[in-house]
């Protein structure tokens, strides 16, 4: 960035006033990771919290006050009839585990189905999008020209709301639309059935594909030019280039990516319930579950449902962080090497000055 | 030999020309089936035969409601974007400049909410809001937003800091400044196009919200725009108004796709901020 020019211009005069006024932060070369060892402790710490402690307190009250609630309010049941009056009572019943053993009876089912509607989507979703978002920043990082045409292009579908383009492709799969124009085929799309979930998938990899495109082309451009230089010298081929140079290097910008996706994917709501409406028994998805449950005013049920949601979702991001490696903060290593370079320059520069 | 040349050359291109093509294609159809009169809304050609703006006008057509859900849209996602850059910001310098303890936890605690399913705090807020009276309150859609706003920012955020060199507020520092000074005079404004970008980027995410508007509100008059357009009925009960939704669709994402032409460079910059590393 631009603000990298900027040290060198204001460096010839700050050494020299830290040198006079803070002798005693010079011989600290022996720790190098922390900046200003001398107050970093306790100062540095109670700053830290004052700044943050409000997104904390934020997130403890939208997230984890409303989950704990959640686990509760999953061990209730749906409001029944007053026995002695008669009437709908004010209380919901405790049924203890109920809601979550319920899902291995007969009211299970409609659970099972949106368990395996989510995981298809997920998978397929998601296995599709990387192909493609691989292909694509394969693509977009030959090009030399036009690469800001494409890289504008690239963010439409991302730009466009979830609900917007869940309307668009109902449109386009409508029974007279284009979809069907263009194969030449009457497929019923939008109605209760395989077929749905096809159009789910297609327009959720419409809408998403690009985005791993983009985050693997960043990972793309970080590649030095020598490497494929030197694999080229050495007679690999093209394929042996991408299977051995260009996949392992942005392997860890594409797990990121994947593992954001399948998280996205495991939560998905807007695309189904628009594209083929609520409580359609071949696109359910655990939250459209959830969702329809609360909004009936069943809140034990959808709580639940919530939670096991939840659960699902907690399992596969800890997978992949465990099993695959997927270094979700942007490794605090690199970070902290980089720092640490930031740190010595000057300070090596303030020994040369009191010297 | 020649032909395997020119084909080398021209492969690219045609990469290019398909991916454009891929991401644009079904935008142009919303744009064009968005331009056709009722009577041609279900003709297949490439351009509308004749250009008719009635779809918009039925759009805009006071009994329709859009422009009340559109200013709805524009107050849910303009004050979520706001609070979340405002505290974001505090918490990602603390992210990327001060060293202290449980850093790495609590930075990766709050990026994990993001991952969150937003219908497990919607279940229980509901129940919650609907309790308290919050129930088609423009509150009750910006509190559940923040769970994946703020850790979006506040991720983009510290992207943006740690990028910038430790020399400038350390200048700053020795010139006099105290460590507020420093931040407030020299990395606010010197991180001004990072925190602008993170403010899109949060504002998007906020603008296409649709499960938190569609549970909270059930009064039309607070409908955001997404959930507005999905309810959108026709004159006749019988007919999907496709036209008009497109019409619709159209109105709510150019706004974006301007921001994306405009800023499409700082977009993508923050987009893969933690990606590239």
């Amino acid at each position: 960035m631009a603000d990298t020019a900027i040290p060198p211009d204001t460096a010839p005069h700050a050494p020299g006033t830290a040198a006079r006024r803070r002798p005693g932060r010079l011989p600290a070369p022996e720790r190098p990771r922390r900046r200003a060892p001398s107050r970093a402790t306790a100062g540095t710490g109670r700053l830290a919290a004052l700044l943050v402690s409000p997104t904390l307190l934020v997130l403890t009250v939208v997230v984890l006050y409303p989950t704990l609630m959640a686990l509760d309010e999953s061990l209730y049941g749906p409001k029944g009839l007053d026995p002695k009056t008669g009437f709908i009572s004010d209380t919901e019943p405790f049924v203890g585990l109920k809601n979550y053993t319920d899902i291995f009876t007969q009211a299970g089912d409609r659970f099972w189905n949106a368990f395996w509607n989510t995981t298809f989507f997920t998978v397929v979703t998601v296995s599709l999008e990387t192909l493609i978002g691989v292909a694509m920043a394969i693509v977009m990082h030959r090009a030399f020209r036009g690469r800001s045409v494409v890289r504008a292009g690239i963010l439409v579908p991302w730009a466009i709301p979830t609900a917007i383009s869940g309307l668009l492709w109902k449109w386009i799969f409508n029974a007279n639309g284009i979809a069907n124009v263009v194969l030449g085929h009457q497929v019923l799309w939008t109605a209760d059935g395989f077929s749905a979930k096809i159009a789910v998938v297609i327009a959720d990899v419409w809408k998403t594909a690009p985005f791993i495109g983009l985050l693997v082309l960043a990972g793309l451009q970080v590649i030095p030019k020598e490497v494929y230089e030197a694999a080229r010298l050495d007679g690999a081929s093209a394929l042996q280039q991408f299977w051995r140079i260009t996949l392992p290097l942005v392997k860890p910008a594409l797990m990121v990516a994947v593992l954001f996706r399948c998280l996205d994917a495991l939560r998905m709501f807007d695309l189904p319930y628009i594209l083929i409406g609520a409580q359609k028994g071949s696109v359910e998805t655990l939250s459209m579950l959830a969702q329809n449950e609360a909004s009936n005013v069943r809140f034990g049920p959808a709580s639940a449902y919530a939670v096991l949601l939840f659960l699902y979702v907690f399992l596969i991001a800890l997978a992949f962080v465990r099993l695959l490696g997927a270094d979700l903060i942007g490794g605090a290593g690199g970070t902290k090497k980089r720092k640490s370079r930031a740190v010595r320059t000057p300070r090596r520069r303030v020994r040369e000055v009191t010297a | 030999m020649t032909l395997t040349a020119k084909w080398r050359q021209w492969l690219p291109h045609l990469g290019i020309a398909l991916v454009v093509a891929y991401c644009l294609a079904p935008f142009y159809w919303m744009l064009v089936s968005s331009l056709r009169s009722t009577g041609d809304i279900f003709s297949t050609s490439l351009f509308p035969s004749s250009v008719s703006f009635e779809n918009y006008r039925s759009v805009f057509s006071p009994g329709q409601g859009f422009t009340r859900a559109l200013l709805n849209s524009l107050v849910v996602a303009g004050v979520t974007t706001a609070l979340s850059l405002l505290l974001a910001t505090f918490t990602a310098y603390a992210m990327a400049r001060l060293e202290f303890r449980f850093k790495r936890l609590i930075l990766t605690l709050i990026i994990a909410t993001s991952m969150f399913p937003v219908v497990s705090i919607v279940v229980p807020l509901l129940k919650l809001f609907t309790d308290i009276g919050w129930i088609n309150t423009y509150q009750s859609m910006i509190v559940p937003s923040m769970s994946f706003t703020l850790p979006l920012a506040v991720w983009n955020l510290t992207t943006f800091f740690r990028q910038m060199p430790d020399e400038l507020e350390h200048a700053a520092m020795v010139d006099g400044c105290t460590r507020g000074q420093a931040f407030r005079k020299v990395i606010v404004p010197l991180a001004a196009p990072g925190i602008f970008t993170t403010a899109i980027i949060t504002f998007i995410a906020a603008w296409n919200e649709f499960l938190i508007a569609l549970s909270m509100t059930n009064k039309p008059s607070m409908q955001t725009a997404t959930v507005a357009i999905s309810k959108f009925s026709g004159a006749t009960t019988y007919q999907t108004p496709f036209g008009s939704q497109m019409a619709a669709g159209v109105v709510v994402t150019i706004p974006l796709v301007v921001m994306v032409l405009l800023f499409q460079r700082r977009i993508v910059a923050g987009l893969t901020a933690g990606a590239a590393k």
